[in-house]
């Protein structure tokens, strides 16, 4: 990307960032969301040997459009001796976890030029603050009040089966998802998600799936395996399990309270894929590095972060729809069985080997200063959150 | 007045109110909800204290974890009307005489310990200068020249004493 000038006119770009990303993130999650329920019912139909969405636009493109519309004008049905407050907040709550959740994951980066003539690649963020991933982890295990609320106060008794299995489930994929997450920050050596992104630079061998002799690997893959039990997707879609629950917890909502928990639904899914490619893929880097070979830079310096971000955050999104279109609803025990007794464990191994390897490795492996390629050559980041009571700028071990 | 306290001042009002309705409320599930509230707004105490990493683990552990775990039970436990669970018997004021007097010397405390009648431990005031981000933390807690290793190494064993106790007594056959 050739640099932005620091000023345009008289606007101060950098300290702005932070406001750009927040609507970038909100902008982004809200609109993208017709899209994504676009894409999953085509790849669904097209998996099934089906048409699937074909009347409303070009192949159907319109279509969630309409049903956004519909939604909009249906009855908003109210059912008798529900506990109304609590019935109208569940919809909320599981909105805005999902949304906030994106305040820490650096989703871009923007090369900008200095007034002093220094160019400089600032990463796309809201808050860079220390403790990024932990955030985002506790955002994630606020999400379960919204379904676990919606059951209870909905009177039905097929909503509370759904709302209980919810609750069940989240509590023990956290668990492991934890223990993931928690191998992914030994391997890069900070919670701070600006530097996981940063030592993962130069190429993709150096990304934290491929590290540790495969431990990274394993450690990615339960972190998938846990985050599509997160966002209650099939396979582990037993929240709302048509067949025996109706729909689970949302099945008394109606009109644009159904809406929500659905938009929330999409937004915790891109929020957990935007951690998968944080703290595993990469982030904003590309796979290449741009001093590989001299073409490269032709092509690569005209790909900004922000599309290699989104490129691979698609990438999860596809699989999720692969996954529900390929495999079978699990039974709730095995569910359990899968949870505690296979995926914890292997865990805490992985975990333990990994700590074991992040002793023994070589000093200069834990921050590759390769130089050329880094995308952040001045490692004292300056402050990009607006001055808020976080002290944002004290990022790292650096001092 | 700066934003500092305008923010501080309205989180406490928020916080003493959530606890009074943890306590007020006759139905358990808002009970518990105003918990949450309440663990929420202690976390965002610990943000403007400087103790991020504390304020987070406050969320995951006890709004994410714990909080999530008394819901479940109680949605489990189906405790019926909320009028039945009106006190059954009355325990008169002396406890809560008792009670107000140790809540009333808590708060003495913390303000003696503020106003600078007494001194916080050097250890402490290092502790304080240092932040809270999990490296900080981290560093210290496993830092031999430091009184925080054992006691760190000894609870980490407690918990896992907790842990095979549990089960033992939930199982009866491993």
């Amino acid at each position: 990307m050739p640099p932005i000038p620091q000023h345009i006119g008289p606007i101060d770009i950098v300290p702005l960032i932070p406001y750009l990303s927040i609507a970038i993130i909100l902008g982004f999650i809200l609109t993208i969301v017709p899209g994504l329920i676009w894409i999953e019912r085509v790849v669904i139909s097209l998996m099934q040997d089906r048409i699937g969405p074909n009347r409303v636009g070009p192949r159907g493109l319109l279509q969630t459009i309409a049903d956004g519309v519909k939604l909009f004008f249906k009855e908003d049905i109210e059912p008798a001796a529900v506990d109304k407050r609590i019935y109208y907040l569940a919809p909320v709550l599981t909105m805005i976890p999902a949304l906030a959740a994106g305040a820490t994951i650096p989703f871009a980066s923007i090369t900008i030029k200095m007034d002093d003539g220094a160019i400089r690649t600032l990463p796309m963020i809201v808050g860079n603050v220390s403790i990024g991933l932990l955030y985002v982890l506790a955002l994630a295990s606020l999400q379960v009040y919204g379904i676990v609320l919606a059951g209870w106060s909905s009177n039905n008794k097929y909503s509370l089966l759904g709302g209980l299995r919810s609750a069940a489930q989240i509590i023990s994929y956290e668990l492991a998802m934890s223990l993931a997450l928690m191998t992914g920050i030994l391997m890069s050596g900070s919670v701070n998600l600006v530097e996981v992104v940063q030592r993962q630079s130069g190429g993709f061998w150096n990304w934290n799936v491929a590290q540790a002799y495969g431990l990274g690997f394993i450690a990615t893959c339960i972190y998938l395996v846990a985050m599509i039990a997160e966002t209650n997707r099939a396979p582990f879609d037993l929240p709302e399990a048509e067949s025996e629950l109706i729909a689970g917890f949302h099945t008394e909502y109606s009109s644009m309270k159904f809406a929500m928990f659905f938009m929330g639904e999409y937004a915790s899914m891109l929020a957990v894929s935007g951690i998968a490619t944080t703290l595993w893929f990469g982030g904003w880097l590309s796979p290449i590095p741009h001093n590989l070979l001299p073409m490269h830079n032709l092509l690569l310096d005209y790909i900004p972060g922000g599309i290699w971000f989104l490129f691979k955050m698609y990438v999860f999104f596809f699989g999720y729809v692969w996954l529900r279109a390929t495999l079978p609803r699990l039974r709730y025990d095995a569910l359990m069985n899968i949870g505690w007794k296979r995926m914890l464990p292997l865990s805490l191994v992985v975990l333990f080997c990994t700590a074991v390897w992040a002793t023994f490795r070589m000093p200069e492996e834990v921050r590759p200063e390769s130089g050329a390629d880094r995308p952040i050559a001045n490692r004292q980041l300056p402050s990009t959150s607006p001055g808020g009571g976080l002290r944002s700028g004290s990022i790292g071990i650096a001092e | 007045m700066n934003w500092a306290l305008i923010l501080f001042w309205t989180f406490a009002l928020i916080s003493v109110g959530s606890a009074l309705l943890v306590v007020a409320n006759t139905n358990p599930v808002r009970s518990a909800l105003f918990l949450v509230v309440n663990f929420f707004v202690l976390a965002v105490f610990y943000f403007t204290l400087g103790a991020e990493f504390i304020g987070a683990v406050q969320i995951i552990v006890y709004a994410g974890a714990i909080m999530v775990l008394f819901l479940f039970v109680i949605m489990l436990l189906n405790l019926g009307a909320p009028e039945a669970l009106k006190e059954r018997g009355k325990l008169g004021p002396a406890p809560a005489i008792v009670m107000a007097l140790v809540f009333l010397s808590l708060i003495g405390g913390v303000g003696a310990i503020n106003s600078g009648l007494r001194p916080v431990s050097p250890r402490a005031a290092a502790f304080m200068q240092t932040g809270g981000t999990p490296e900080k933390i981290g560093a210290s807690l496993f830092d031999p020249n430091l009184p925080w290793l054992f006691p760190f190494e000894i609870t980490s064993f407690l918990l896992l004493i907790g842990v095979v106790g549990a089960i033992i007594l939930a199982k009866r056959k491993i």
